[in-house]
């Protein structure tokens, strides 16, 4: 561990320097503000509509039930619909409201809805040249010929990393907390928020649904955002050692994570979709309780799927880095 | 010249490395220090093969301490991928690379130590400034401080745009900056990959002049070119090395006197002398095409008969010619260039 730490602190220093942390809070002072001003719209068109929020949820009930009446709605669709009636009836009957309008409650809800491809996209910012940054700059070889084993070197570069996915998924819940407080106002961390929804086929289970104060359910459902941007971050710094060019690891990582989201939406009949690590990164869905896409699915499934694949990736890509012959 | 202070150098060196003798008779005293010198860099049987092809069939030298050793060959000879496996970057297919007796392949750690080596171009981090590459490749090291690190700044004379960022540099800025990286550890050896190569003629002169100071001051260099003249002008000693295999080894001028030298003769009546000169029994007179030599050599010796002869008889000779009343303009020794005996030694390979 001595030894690792001035590589770790090269390493981090490097992506530092090339200003790709910058590169991703610029984009979230960028994007924040416009979701920001979206919700306000939404929120100041509900409040014209409904004098109580009650009123709000029970209208979006009577919608879905619309909606579950209609022929032309695809059966499978139907399901989601279900799941989600009975999940705002729960709200209802407890008194809670399930989209107060608050920094908090923004800032869970933003972060829940980034994870599929927000995320990622901000971590293959970092990840994807970790390697075939060094490669095609021929920075490599100085790398890798002073007196370290390579392994060490791909290990600070995995810490680094890591460092880096903390402190995005951090920026994040930050720079959406102090900009959407700025309208909506700073509060929202004890607000009860509902989790434990068991999703059985198409019924719900609410036998172990509890309420937990909303900065335990923020810090809980960040803990799983982690779990899924680890996997992202490790898969890409795979696909860095593999391949050379950097444009070429973002769109395979893009590629595979887009595909993911895609997947989501049509695979319910193909069901060993379930084993690709994309279709099981939305892991924040368990959590708020959100019918899986492929039955079987839950959240220790899910871990195992994504563990399995970090797991592999890690293998490869530290067997490959440690033996590869350099010769460009 | 230094030599006195670089033998004194070697001989400390010994102290510090494992012994390896390589006792070749040398003509004068430096050079039977030097082949009594501890062997820095030690190739044995080096080969690899890349997707079911030998690019290495064979290779094999040793270089010593204190030496600048060339490393000759044409483009596609197989030059850096043996430079690659010198450093780790290539995992050999059989054989060994020992520095300072250590095994690259087995002992990384202990090996990559004693080297420091640009391979091809000088790339370092353009978006950080020169300081902090060399603090990044310090970390990467132990016992290297900040005053190492102005040190080697000072002794590549970048000290005063060594807080620039990297991507602000001239060619010949990036190649010194490369220089004090490898320079940093204090390495035993120092591996520079066709350092000539994009550099202006005024950098290449002082490229040439810091390498001589780096070699006086007891690092043995190991330098790869695929001009002959540059090692020539730079090198002791030479390893020729084309289509993956080490054709000769050699101290440079020796292996120059090896492949002989021409004696041209410039004379009013080049039909005469010619038969004057054929007396001579040890005299050999060379046709067009059996010769090589540099084209700007004959330039001024328009109608020159080309001849090898002994040095000994010379003398006689002149004499007879002007005995016979014939004019002679010139008589001039043309050596034959690293590139005449590498097609030699080529040629000599393929039959």
């Amino acid at each position: 561990m001595r030894d690792l730490l001035p590589l770790i602190q090269n390493e981090t220093l490097k992506i530092w320097k090339k200003k790709r942390f910058y590169v991703i809070l610029l984009i979230l002072l960028v994007l924040i503000p416009i979701f920001t001003y979206a919700q306000m719209r939404v929120s100041q068109t509900n409040a014209v509509h409904f004098k109580d929020w009650r009123n709000q949820i029970q209208q979006q009930i009577t919608d879905l039930q619309n909606t579950l009446a209609s022929d032309r709605v695809p059966e499978e669709w139907k399901k989601y619909d279900r799941i989600e009636i009975l999940r705002l009836q729960y709200y209802l009957d407890h008194d809670v409201n399930p989209s107060s309008p608050d920094a908090v409650s923004f800032t869970r809800q933003f972060m829940a809805s980034s994870v599929s491809l927000f995320f990622p996209l901000m971590i293959l910012a970092i990840a994807s040249d970790l390697v075939s940054g060094e490669r095609s700059s021929g920075t490599i070889k100085m790398l890798l010929t002073r007196p370290v084993k390579r392994w060490k070197i791909l290990m600070s570069k995995l810490v680094a990393l890591t460092l880096y996915v903390s402190l995005a998924i951090v920026a994040t819940g930050a720079v959406s907390y102090l900009i959407s407080g700025a309208v909506f106002g700073y509060g929202g961390w004890t607000m009860p928020v509902f989790t434990g929804f068991g999703v059985q086929g198409g019924t719900i289970d609410a036998s172990g649904v509890h309420a937990v104060p909303q900065w335990l359910y923020l810090f809980m459902q960040s803990g799983l955002i982690w779990v899924s941007c680890m996997t992202v971050a490790v898969l890409s710094l795979m696909v860095s050692v593999l391949l050379r060019s950097t444009a070429a690891s973002i769109v395979t990582m893009m590629a595979a994570v887009i595909s993911g989201t895609i997947l989501s939406g049509m695979t319910s009949s193909w069901e060993s979709a379930k084993y690709l690590f994309s279709v099981n990164i939305d892991l924040t869905d368990y959590l708020e309780g959100v019918p899986a896409p492929i039955d079987g699915m839950n959240l220790v499934f899910s871990l195992g799927v994504l563990a399995a694949w970090s797991a592999a990736a890690l293998a490869v890509s530290f067997g490959i880095f440690t033996k590869q012959d350099i010769l460009n | 010249m230094t030599i006195e202070y670089k033998i004194r150098k070697l001989d400390q060196e010994k102290e510090v490395l494992p012994q390896k003798l390589e006792l070749e008779p040398e003509p004068d005293g430096r050079d039977k220090r030097l082949s009594e010198a501890a062997t820095v860099l030690s190739v044995r049987g080096l080969k690899k093969k890349i997707r079911g092809t030998w690019i290495i069939h064979q290779v094999d030298f040793d270089v010593k301490a204190g030496e600048i050793f060339g490393f000759l060959g044409p483009n596609g000879s197989g030059k850096t991928t043996t430079i690659r496996m010198l450093v780790d970057l290539i995992k050999p297919t059989e054989g060994e690379v020992l520095i300072g007796g250590h095994s690259v392949q087995r002992n990384p750690e202990r090996a990559l130590a004693e080297v420091g080596s640009i391979v091809e171009n000088p790339e370092m981090y353009p978006f950080m400034s020169g300081w902090e590459n060399l603090e990044h490749f310090a970390r990467m090291q132990r016992g290297i401080d900040k005053n190492r690190i102005r040190e080697v700044a000072e002794i590549v004379r970048l000290d005063d745009r060594i807080h620039d960022k990297v991507k602000t540099y001239s060619l010949g800025m990036r190649q010194r900056l490369g220089i004090a990286q490898a320079l940093l550890g204090r390495p035993k050896l120092l591996i520079l990959d066709e350092p000539t190569n994009g550099l202006d003629p005024k950098g290449i002169k002082e490229l040439r002049e810091f390498i001589r100071m780096l070699a006086d001051s007891g690092i043995s260099l190991f330098i790869s070119s695929h001009l002959l003249s540059e090692i020539q002008l730079m090198c002791d000693r030479v390893a020729i090395i084309a289509g993956g295999r080490v054709l000769s080894v050699g101290r440079v001028d020796e292996l120059v006197a090896q492949a002989g030298s021409y004696v041209l003769w410039k004379t009013d009546r080049p039909a005469e002398a010619e038969s004057l000169l054929l007396q001579e029994p040890q005299l050999r007179i060379l046709r067009e095409g059996e010769y090589r030599m540099d084209e700007s050599a004959l330039a001024h010796l328009e109608g020159a008969v080309v001849t090898t002869v002994p040095e000994a008889v010379l003398p006689g000779l002149v004499a007879r010619l002007a005995g016979a009343g014939i004019a002679i303009h010139a008589v001039q020794r043309v050596a034959p260039t690293l590139e005449e005996m590498f097609l030699t030694l080529t040629e000599e390979n393929e039959s």
